[in-house]
């Protein structure tokens, strides 16, 4: 029985063997979410045998963890925080990834009539007069920032009883926006790959001001020497390479593409 | 409900396929707990068999607050150990967070004080007991603890399986300083969080199905090993 039991023992220390070279990335919902880690993360092994290991958290607290040096770099969308982050020191640099859109989800039955709309200001506005339920992230994260600084340009403080902010992931805030229903923004990738659409619908996108950039920054090395800035420069390479744009750029859900690439 | 029975089918799959990812993080799951629960044992029965046996100014005070702690949210568990272990934090420097170390102390934290608390109540009666026996023999209170310890090793066992319980269903502490990174502190609860925020809920009620059954197998084969609950035993 003890023999049996040590053996156990043994195969259950011994099953998550450790590797030499990994890194930790935080990175936003919706590069998980969207499943396009799942494509890139096999292939940046296979290339340059680093084992990226990610945490899947909002922008806000992808930053906080790499200003405490939690992490060894981000993939995060949120221009105007990163690049205080940079200025603060934080991170050596900001590179340009890829791309896609926030687009407008709502009940199908479009109560507030958004479909109708022809800019994203017009769409709040019409959610607005309405007050119909709209779900905001609430988290800090890239799409709650991007969520209020469109609010801000539609001239719009919305508060009240209809605006609900979640403070959740994607994910969890568009299970939520299903059982409700209703309206929420979210980014195109995490809308494609969501496996519980019903009574959903995508009715609003196309406005230039919905555009979602994607950048990778590595945590300086002068704050916190333990990161492994050449892994990071090793996967920044990777990232900005013709194999990471293929990848990107042919990654596709039901026919429609997620991501586009648009390093330089 | 069309999702329970999807669910209920994912899990009898992945159990059939012997899903190797599914391996893995029920492996992972197991390891961190069982570990826990092996670490916070070896503290909180002595504090419970310590309560039970001495008398002394803090006593009250002591008991009462480790059945406060029993209700310890998990996320402020979470949240401490990670600013205790985070890089920028006191013991930054040992490169623990997000490992499954950190994971394995976090759930060390929230277990204790539940384990302590139910020892104790179990050994205080046994204590009753065995207090006019252990103190004509002129017994050492280290001699003491050991008796009420061996002699009540049955209800401590189920102090055991409450912390054990506790620990293996825990996701707000284990997300925190673990990270729910994949191949490496992914474990049953965060993947059953993950699957949901993908809006998976056939997967996540698959795994949920499989921790539940896991419960009930490592409870079992405690049983039998112990051989408790048997004829001629109690």
């Amino acid at each position: 029985m003890k023999s049996l039991l040590t053996g156990l023992w043994v195969a259950l220390a011994t099953s998550s063997a450790a590797f030499a070279d990994d890194m930790k990335l935080a990175v936003t919902t919706s590069f998980q979410n969207s499943g396009l880690a799942d494509v890139l993360l096999p292939a940046i092994k296979e290339d340059t045998g680093i084992d990226v290991q990610l945490l899947v958290v909002g922008t806000g607290q992808a930053l906080r963890l790499s200003e405490a040096g939690d992490v060894d770099a981000i993939l995060v969308h949120s221009r105007t925080a990163e690049e205080a982050f940079v200025a603060a020191g934080y991170g050596t640099h900001r590179r340009e990834i890829m791309y896609n859109d926030f687009v407008f989800i709502g009940p199908d039955t479009d109560p507030a009539d958004i479909k109708a709309a022809d800019t994203a200001s017009v769409a709040l506005a019409k959610i607005a007069d309405a007050k119909s339920p709209f779900v905001s992230r609430g988290d800090d994260s890239g799409t709650h920032k991007a969520e209020l600084k469109l609010w801000a340009a539609a001239d719009l403080t919305p508060a009240g009883n209809w605006y609900r902010k979640v403070g959740a992931g994607m994910g969890a805030t568009l299970n939520i926006a299903s059982g409700m229903p209703a309206y929420v923004i979210s980014d195109r990738a995490s809308w494609l790959n969501f496996g519980n659409k019903d009574g959903l619908a995508l009715l609003f996108a196309g406005d230039p001001v919905l555009f979602n950039q994607y950048a990778f920054l590595p945590v300086n090395p002068a704050k916190h020497p333990h990161v492994k800035a050449d892994l990071a420069q090793t996967l920044e390479d990777w990232l900005t390479s013709g194999t990471a744009k293929a990848l990107i750029d042919g990654y596709e859900i039901n026919g429609e593409t997620l991501f586009t690439f648009n390093a330089e | 409900m069309s999702d329970l029975w999807e669910g209920i089918g994912q899990a009898l799959w992945l159990l059939v396929t012997l899903d190797a990812d599914l391996v893995e993080i029920t492996l992972r799951s197991l390891r961190v707990t069982l570990t826990a629960l092996v670490i916070a044992c070896a503290i909180a029965l002595p504090i419970g068999a310590f309560l039970a046996v001495r008398r002394f100014r803090a006593r009250r005070f002591t008991i009462a607050l480790l059945n406060a702690l029993m209700g310890l949210p998990p996320v402020v568990v979470g949240l401490i150990v990670y600013v205790l272990l985070s890089r920028s934090g006191p013991f930054g420097v040992m490169g623990l967070i997000f490992t499954p170390t950190a994971m394995i102390i976090a759930q060390v934290v929230i277990i204790v004080p539940l384990i302590s608390s139910i020892a104790h109540q179990a050994l205080r009666e046994l204590w009753s007991d065995y207090h006019d026996l252990l103190i004509s023999l002129n017994t050492t209170q280290r001699q003491r603890m050991a008796a009420l310890l061996w002699d009540g090793r049955r209800a401590l066992l189920t102090a055991a399986l409450a912390g054990f319980g506790r620990a293996i269903g825990e996701v707000g502490a284990i997300m925190i300083v673990g990270g729910n990174i994949d191949h490496h502190t992914r474990v049953l609860t965060t993947a059953i969080a993950l699957e949901t925020g993908k809006g998976d809920f056939a997967m996540a009620l698959g795994l949920g199905f499989v921790l539940i059954l896991l419960a009930i197998a490592v409870n079992l084969a405690i049983h039998i090993i112990g051989r408790t609950e048997q004829e001629g035993r109690w």
